[in-house]
Order: structure tokens, then sequence, then C-alpha cells
């Protein structure tokens, strides 16, 4: 065991541990140190989501699948949802890949801390490896959904657009969104227990101020831009825009500028919060 | 340029208790206390209220200083909450000292608990690269560790299994492998030996002995004494927070044994409650003062010749009358062993006529007559009970004295004699044929 003997001289790191005040730089390369922690812990997930259930995988489909035969059933036949020309079926399922994405990244992060308190006081890592990794793994069931979006597109005759690689933006948008709201979450949950409470309210109410069961086009022009204030909205509308073809309205540069600002400002806001709140995790969870 | 590897400065670290953290705070509260908050910043910014209310908080560390050199194995001995397990807390980066600083030279592994992370749906082949991940450990190193680590577990063949059908020693034999196969250059360890058979325990100290000789740092905290002492060299002690010894295991392991009970006699504070909690508050209407131990002169003190006669005295008030009373003593010896129980009343006539005991203040007194105990130290411990009625107050070690050999039979010959009592026996000898 030669490789343990530790030469005198040999290098190394040092660490200072002292009490920390105010707000902490957020110390990125820490993650980055601990990058296969996180790769461990979303594979981990993956691995577990669907252990001892009949349907496995399978499930990544039905849920989507249901809420868009319901939300056709009442929107598109009941209520006569304008769909901007495309099947209400499509354009609905469209929009709930997305949309599902996000809010099953924002329910995960935001329960992270509390779920792995049992690791959170027992051993050192940089803590925003837990919310960073349950963003990631949804993107399975993302994946699998997404094969059934292509046959159906395939079934009604719906081209792509020549747009559609900006798709993984949108869908990065989506995620940083769910992330910074996420670490807030996340953070807050860890002291009030209440935001266990807040998610499921949070994420109905916010499914209906997000065009995924209707058009974004019944919002008024000079509403358009309050509206984008809701980074979904854009994500929602830019995955019609891409796959669909349907109409972005006039002032989407402005709009999805606006989205864009609101999400990073959530996200840089949710890091400098989780950061600082970081310190007494051990201590409260 | 010494070699020291960890060093510990004035750290502290305090706790709030004032505000039941087994509660979970609600929003609600949050959102309460910050439109209070108003008032209470302006009375903190008066005089008097400046000061943090002492009941609300608890220094689980205070002021702790020390350093530990490479190489070094150092033991962590102390009470339950002195604090040991919030300083391994401390150094291993879990939580963040209040006060203070620490400087590590080298990575921290610690072993707070055994598989921690652990998923019961994996197998023990995924646990062992998530428990590693979550240790620490690089993925080419767990690769390049994994089969010396199942073979150490001896689950070879369950590998593939979810460690969710594993027994609870085969799990932790996985668990505590891959902590072991972490190579850190400072090891902390908390009490993860007190789990599992004496096989695996065996196991666990070889393991954590060839560590210790591969050079590495070591911090063991344990209950255990005769682990700490096959362990490590030096041994610090925690009291109360506060690093109140250090010295040679051996050393500090005695002082240890005996600490707050040097004097020869046990004084409980009157209304010491309610955090004190010396004298629950359920042992009323009886309520301890003191347990003495005196020599033949009549002093109080720790140290007691076989040869001479010791009085012991316990005094105590009764707020009320109390029926059937007995108060008593328990005297074990440093192994555990019971040497006798006596109670007061445990003559029939004085229990006849002690049947009620009236309120008032008590001293109950009785002599050891000399030439009964072996050198050695003993525990005291008192009871006063009624029989089958009530439990009014027990503490088991109350007190801590020695007794000195000098003069004892069989003296002149230097050894240690086995046996809790050395009585002096009146022998004959008579030769019954030449």
């Amino acid at each position: 065991m030669s490789e343990l003997t530790l030469q005198p001289n040999q290098e190394l790191e040092i660490t200072h541990i002292k009490p920390s005040r105010g707000w902490s730089a957020l110390n990125l390369r820490d993650i980055w140190h601990y990058r296969e922690l996180v790769y461990f812990l979303t594979w981990r997930d993956i691995k577990v989501r669907y252990k001892q259930t009949l349907l496995g995988a399978a499930w990544a489909v039905i849920r989507p699948l249901v809420t868009m035969i319901v939300f056709t059933l009442i929107f598109g036949h009941v209520a006569k949802l304008d769909s901007e020309g495309v099947p209400y079926e499509l354009f609905t399922f469209t929009a709930l890949l997305p949309w599902q994405l996000f809010s099953k990244a924002l329910s995960d992060t935001s329960r992270s801390m509390v779920s792995n308190r049992s690791m959170i006081t027992k051993i050192y890592f940089p803590r925003l490896v837990i919310p960073f990794s349950s963003i990631i793994s949804g993107l399975v069931d993302f994946g699998i959904a997404f094969v059934i979006l292509i046959g159906m597109m395939f079934y009604y005759g719906v081209k792509p657009t020549s747009a559609i690689w900006t798709l993984p933006l949108f869908l990065i948008l989506a995620l940083l969104t769910a992330l910074g709201i996420g670490l807030w979450f996340s953070a807050l949950n860890v002291q009030f227990r209440d935001v266990g409470y807040i998610i499921p309210f949070l994420t109905q109410v916010w499914l209906y101020a997000t065009p995924v069961a209707y058009s974004a086009q019944i919002v008024s022009p000079k509403w358009q831009i309050v509206y984008a204030l809701n980074p979904m909205a854009g994500v929602v509308q830019g995955f019609r825009w891409a796959l669909l073809g349907t109409d972005l309205g006039a002032d989407a540069a402005t709009t999805l500028s606006v989205s864009i600002l609101i999400s990073i400002l959530i996200l840089i806001s949710g890091l400098f919060y989780f950061r600082r709140m970081e310190r007494t995790f051990a201590d409260v969870v | 340029m010494s070699d020291t590897v960890i060093r510990v400065e004035n750290l502290g670290k305090k706790y709030r208790i004032g505000i039941a953290p087994e509660k979970f705070p609600t929003l609600r509260d949050a959102i309460a206390n910050t439109l209070k908050s108003p008032f209470q910043r302006i009375r903190k910014s008066l005089p008097a209220g400046k000061k943090e209310n002492a009941a609300d908080v608890i220094w689980a560390l205070n002021d702790i200083s020390f350093t530990v050199d490479r190489g070094q194995v150092l033991g962590v001995i102390g009470r339950n909450g002195a604090g040991k397990s919030t300083l391994l807390k401390v150094l291993s980066r879990v939580t963040e000292p209040t006060e203070g600083e620490v400087t590590i030279r080298g990575r921290v592994g610690s072993l707070l608990e055994v598989g921690t992370g652990f998923h019961p749906e994996l197998t023990g082949r995924e646990n062992i690269y998530l428990n590693g991940a979550i240790l620490g450990m690089k993925r080419i190193d767990i690769e390049r560790k994994f089969d010396e680590m199942v073979a150490f577990s001896g689950v070879e063949k369950f590998i593939d299994t979810p460690v969710k059908r594993y027994s609870s020693g085969m799990y932790l034999r996985l668990a505590f492998s891959v902590a072991a196969h972490l190579e850190p250059e400072i090891l902390v360890v908390d009490e993860v030996l007190a789990v599992g058979d004496a096989e695996f325990q065996r196991k666990c100290l070889g393991k954590m002995s060839d560590v210790a000789q591969e050079g590495r740092t070591v911090l063991f905290v344990s209950h255990d004494m005769s682990a700490i002492s096959r362990l490590t060299e030096e041994t610090i002690v925690l009291e109360k927070g506060e690093l109140v010894y250090r010295a040679p295991t051996q050393q500090a392991i005695d002082y240890y044994m005996s600490s707050g009970f040097k004097t020869g006699e046990r004084v409980w504070a009157a209304d010491e409650a309610p955090h004190g909690a010396e004298v629950p508050p359920q042992a009323a209407p009886f309520i301890p003062l003191a347990l003495r131990v005196k020599n033949a002169q009549g002093q109080v003190v720790d140290l007691i010749r076989s040869t001479q006669p010791l009085t012991i005295e316990i005094e105590y008030r009764l707020d009320e009358p109390i029926q059937a009373l007995r108060v008593g003593l328990y005297l074990r010896n440093m192994r555990g062993a019971y040497v006798f129980t006596a109670f007061d009343t445990d003559n029939p006539e004085q229990y006849q006529a002690m049947a009620t005991r009236p309120p008032g203040h008590y001293i109950s007194r009785c002599v050891i007559p000399a030439d009964i105990l072996n050198e050695g130290r003993y525990a005291l411990g008192m009871n006063a009970s009624a029989y089958r009625v009530k439990r009014y107050f027990q503490d088991l070690r109350a007190l801590v004295f020695n007794v000195d050999g000098t003069g004892a039979p069989g003296k002149q010959w230097a050894e240690n004699r086995r046996g809790v009592i050395r009585p002096r026996l009146a022998w004959e000898i008579n030769q019954v044929d030449n």
C-alpha cells in the first residue's frame, strides 16, 4: 500500500473552517469538483424512480397522455378553445411535455434537501449538488414522452419547422427556471415545511397561468409583456413554434428576453439565498 | 516546522434551544416574527435587551483549542452531550462553528455514520458506487477498490441483490467496507463500531488500526474505552462542551472515569433544576443533599485506607412525610460488579419505628468496618425508595472513592489481589502431621 504513505513535504490542500457571515460566494468550482456526485445522485433518482411499479417507465407516457385526453375533452371539445389551426391534442401535448418536465423538476428540487436530510446531517459535500441533481433526472421521462410526441406529429402529418434546433434552448430555459425557484424553495423547506403544501398548489395555479391548455393569443397584446414575466409562457410558446410552426406573437423577441431575464434573476438570487442558508442546514433540517 | 495537520482555535458552537428545535418553525411564525421585529430591534438597542437569554442557548462546544500532528491517532471521550459529535461535525464541515477557527491540512474523510445515502432499492454494487461518491471518492478510485471492498464485506454472493433484501449485518458490513476504503489524509470516526456483532467489530477495529499504521491522522470518538485505549495514544476529554483534559490515553481514561468525583463528597445543589436536572422533579418530596465518604478521623476524603473503617453519610431533606421510606447505598467496583446493597431501614425494628418518616433534614450514616474492601476504585450509588411503591431518587454513580491497600492482609507480596473484598481472616495454621 505504498500509495498511501504520505510524504512529509507533499502538498496538501488547506481548509479553513470558520463561521461565515453575510453572503457567501457561490463557489461553483466546488460543485465542479463534486460533479461525479451530481451524476451518481441523478443516476440513483432515475434508477429508483419506477422500481417496484407494475407499469414502470410507462408512467412517463401515461401522465402526459391522460392529461392530454382530459384537456382535449374539456378545453378542446366542450370549451372549444382555439388551438391555432393545429389539432388540439397535438397542441396541448406539445405544451404538456415541457410543462410536466418543469413542474416535476420544481417539486423534486424543492423537496430535495429535506428528503436527503440523512446525508446532509452526516457528510460534507457542497449542498448545491442535491438540487442540481434532482433537476436533471426528469429529462429521462421527457425523452420517453417526446418519442410519443414525434409519433403523434407523424400521425397528424405535422412537420417540425426548421427552428427545431431551438428546442434545447427552451428546454434549458424551463430547467433553469425550475432550478431557480427550486433553490429558493428547497432552502426555505429546510426551515419551513409549509413549502411542501405550497408546491402542489403553486404548480396547479401556474399551469393555468401558462398557455398549456389554451393559446397565448387570447392574451391581449398590451398584456403580453406582463404575461412574459412567466418564463414558462415563453417556453411553451417556443415549443409550439419550433415544432408545430405556430405564431410566436409580434413582440416575440421582447417577451422572450423578459422571460429569460426573469428566469436568470430568480436563479441567481436563488443561488445566493441557498448559499446563505446552507450553513445552518445540518442544524435545522 | 511542526507537522500539525489539524489546528483548532477557540472553537465554539452555539445551539438555540429556547425556540424548541423539535418543532418545525412555520412560515406563519417567521412572518409574525418579521412583523414583530421592529420592536425587537428597538428592544435590542436598549442596553437591557441586548443580553441574549442564556436559558435559550446551549454551547455544545465552548472555546476548544487543540492541535493534532500528522499520523497521530487522537481519541475523543466524554459523556453524552459533552460535544464529541458536534466537534466531529464541525471538523468534517457538516455544520459551521459559531466562533473560532479550524485549519486542516489535507482531505478529511468522515465516518459519522456508515451507510449514509444507501438506497434500499439499489443493489449492493450500485450502492457501493453511490456511497463512495457521497463520501467523496472518485469513480476511478471506487472501481480500483471495488473488489477489495466486496471481499472485505463478505457479501460477494449478494452483490447484485437490492440491499433491502440484506440482513442488517450484511448491510452494515457492506456500508462499513465502503467507508473503510476511503483514503483521506485525515479520518474522523464517530462510534461506528457501536454496531454490529463482535466478530465484525473486531474486523473494524483491525481496519482502523491498519489505517493508523499507514501514517494517516485519525480522530476517533467512542464510548468504548477498550477500543479507545487499543487504537489511540493520546486522548482528549470533553465535558459540557469544554476540553478539560488532554493526556496519554490511559491517563485520560482514568481522568474521565473519575471526573467529577474528586473530593469524596457529592453535593446535589438545591433547586438546580431546570437545566442541571440532577435531581428530577419527580424525586420530590425526597430531596437529596449530599453523599460523603469519611475516614476514621471524620474527614471527607476520596482515599480510604483498607485497614480503617469508613463512614458513609447520606444527607437529605423530606418536604413531606414519606411512608416506608428506605434510603440506601449501592457499592460497586469499577468493573460494575456489586459489592453490596444496603438500606438504612434494613433492620426490621428500625423499619417499624420509621414507618412514616416525618418531614425534616436527615443524615443517614453507616460504617463499613475495616479490612473489608480490597484496594482499588469503588463507585457509590444511592437510592431512596418505598419498596414496591415508588422510587424517589436513584443515582448509580453518585460518588467514586479509592481504597488504598497499605497494611492490608497479604501486602507483603507486591501482587494485585483478585476479588472485591480483602477481609482480614483469622487463619489457623495447624500442623497435622510431621
